[in-house]
């Protein structure tokens, strides 16, 4: 054990004991305390924060957002992003109970963001990579003719500029207020990835919580490497639909990255910590072999 | 036959047309020009009533239990059909159903889904809803029609892909994708044409095409208007909204650029002339693949790389 190690260890156990012995109830001071939503231990934010967004008692990786994903995945600094400029907007004048307008500013007050996906090319561990990061925050996830559009466009420009492609996803499926034009960006994602298979360019789907729908029927599910995030909730239909058509529980790992690993799905299951390594090592023998 | 709801009024004047024909029987009054003026009232009521339906009322007969599914497409618009079973690798998925044809004297290779009429073929089909070896199968049959230079037809009409225990776990939405992806890169031509409900990423997993078709009471939709409805009104009763919502009818979907035309359906519904409806479609596949048989591999597949890759609205 290297001193290193022994300080960790030692942190560990300091934040896990403060943790369960913590009489503080979250309530009283929600702005330092939460609760872990997998094992209901009481946990200072700031200890989660400085894991990665992971508890440090229970290891359930927090569901985050994706400049966070590029703050923790990409080089300090290398990370350029692409197509900001695209914006939604309201092809069918869709209203349910809400107007899809309303939908849509609430969602760009909410994350600050224009759509459910940040595009760009970055550095990991040095090796470029061009790459598309989906935000869960910004409706779902979900995906219509922005994310489609912009999915495409860094896939057009990986294939300009000789790079590598990852596709992080986090998203419910398709946007269900552009309808048909939504559906579409399946086809028109999927019709990319044939391009970048044409070019023979590699293309990395990194899967993290939750990945459905319309995501994992087009580019999510086409890389030549799947990687999953550890406890990530991954399928094509979701689980609420599967028990209603078939009338029977499911099984409590059901659609996990790691029981999809069981079935010859994902490549790779990797835990937050360990991802950047596990990318980078992965670009990085691709560039090698060139 | 099975009578929608909203074509109650037709069948009203057509039991008075049956009292009419037994008063005139038994009693042997002649009541011809009455029951000639009920007729056509009826046939007027008939296309008023179609010429004005609603999204949901149109769902319903693209629903209709007794519309001509794909084998009926094909024993009547096809000289000779061979089918081509299973994906090879364990499974013959029956919702799919694929093989070389002729048509018109040319050979064609024909894929689509399958339903059934009755409970039993129903259950023998899954209702219309493909496993990921469905996709499969239709996939080895589309690089098998790529290899030797067969164009390709596909018949859609399915409520979706189907949400279950083992879909899921041999990789439905990968079975999809893939097919996406790999129908991009056909050399040959492709025509697709929903005939009845075109449910989501199981009926685009078919329909990467050069052209593609939808039959004048057909439905093209991201989700069933009952699972948008209860996932966004959060109610499943209210899919007649969902369904105008959505614009899932051939002429809304033409002005999205989605889809390339609408094929007219026999007045009443495609279930009320199977023949009728079959003969038009025949022909309209026809006139396309001719067109499509003047341009080379290449560029046709490219073409359809740019009719998917302009699709979307967004501002810039």
């Amino acid at each position: 054990m290297t001193i290193q190690d022994w300080f960790e260890k030692r942190k560990e156990a300091q934040i896990q004991r403060r943790a369960l012995e913590a009489k503080v109830e979250v309530d009283m001071n929600p702005d330092l305390w939460t609760k872990c939503v997998h094992c209901d231990a009481q946990l200072l934010k700031k200890d989660i924060e400085e894991n990665q967004m992971v508890c440090p008692v229970c290891d359930y990786h927090f569901r985050i957002n994706a400049r966070k994903r590029i703050e923790l995945l990409f080089d300090e600094g290398s990370f350029e992003e692409l197509n900001s400029n695209i914006k939604p907007t309201d092809p069918l004048d869709f209203v349910d109970t809400e107007s899809y307008k309303d939908r849509l500013e609430k969602a760009h007050q909410k994350t600050g963001l224009d759509e459910a996906v940040i595009t760009g090319i970055g550095e990991i561990n040095g090796q470029k990579t061009a790459v598309a990061v989906m935000d869960f925050d910004y409706m779902g996830g979900s995906m219509g003719s922005v994310v489609g559009e912009k999915v495409t466009r860094i896939i057009e420009e990986a294939i300009k500029r000789r790079l590598p492609v990852m596709a992080i996803t986090s998203s419910g499926g398709a946007r269900m207020q552009e309808s048909a034009l939504s559906l579409m960006q399946m086809a028109k994602t999927s019709c990319a990835c044939a391009k970048l298979d044409d070019e023979g360019l590699l293309y990395i789907n990194v899967l993290t919580e939750p990945t459905f729908g319309g995501i994992t029927a087009s580019f999510g599910m086409l890389g030549d490497i799947i990687v999953a995030e550890q406890g990530a909730r991954i399928g094509f239909a979701g689980r609420r639909v599967i028990e209603q058509t078939i009338r029977q529980k499911l099984p409590a790992d059901f659609q996990t990255a790691e029981y999809l690993m069981k079935y010859g799905q994902i490549d790779v299951v990797s835990s937050r910590k360990n991802l950047k390594q596990t990318l980078a090592d992965i670009l990085e023998m691709h560039a090698l072999a060139k | 036959m099975t009578v929608l709801d909203f074509e109650k009024p037709i069948i009203e004047i057509e039991k008075k047309i049956e009292e009419f024909k037994k008063i005139s029987m038994e009693s042997g009054m002649d009541l011809h020009k009455e029951i000639e003026n009920f007729e056509q009232q009826a046939h007027d009521c008939r296309k008023e009533l179609y010429a004005n339906l609603k999204p949901s009322q149109k769902l319903q007969i693209a629903r209709h239990p007794e519309r001509p599914n794909f084998l009926d497409y094909v024993n009547n618009m096809c000289d000779s059909f061979i089918e081509l079973h299973g994906d090879r690798e364990g499974m013959d998925d029956r919702a799919i159903i694929g093989g070389i044809a002729k048509l018109d004297g040319k050979p064609v290779m024909i894929v689509g889904t399958m339903k059934g009429k009755s409970t039993k073929e129903n259950l023998e089909y899954n209702f219309g809803m493909p496993q990921p070896q469905g996709y499969r199968k239709a996939l080895r049959l589309f690089k098998h029609a790529d290899k030797f230079n067969l164009p390709i037809v596909t018949l859609i009409d399915t409520p979706g892909a189907y949400p279950g225990i083992s879909a899921e776990e041999t990789n439905q939405g990968g079975a999809i994708a893939v097919n996406l992806r790999e129908m991009a890169k056909l050399e040959v031509p492709v025509i697709a044409i929903i005939t009845g409900e075109g449910c989501s990423g199981g009926a685009l997993g078919l329909a990467v095409a050069n052209k593609v078709f939808l039959l004048e009471h057909a439905y093209y939709t991201v989700i069933s208007p009952e699972g948008c409805a209860s996932i966004l009104y959060r109610d499943a009763s209210r899919a007649a909204d969902a369904a105008n919502a959505l614009k899932i009818t051939a002429p809304d979907l033409l002005k999205l650029g989605i889809i390339d035309g609408e094929i007219k359906e026999p007045l009443g519904g495609a279930h009320t002339d199977p023949k009728a409806m079959a003969e038009t479609l025949k022909s309209t596949i026809i006139e396309n693949l001719k067109e499509l048989s003047k341009i080379s591999g290449k560029q046709l597949k490219s073409d359809r790389y740019n009719k998917f890759r302009k699709m979307g609205a967004f501002l810039e």
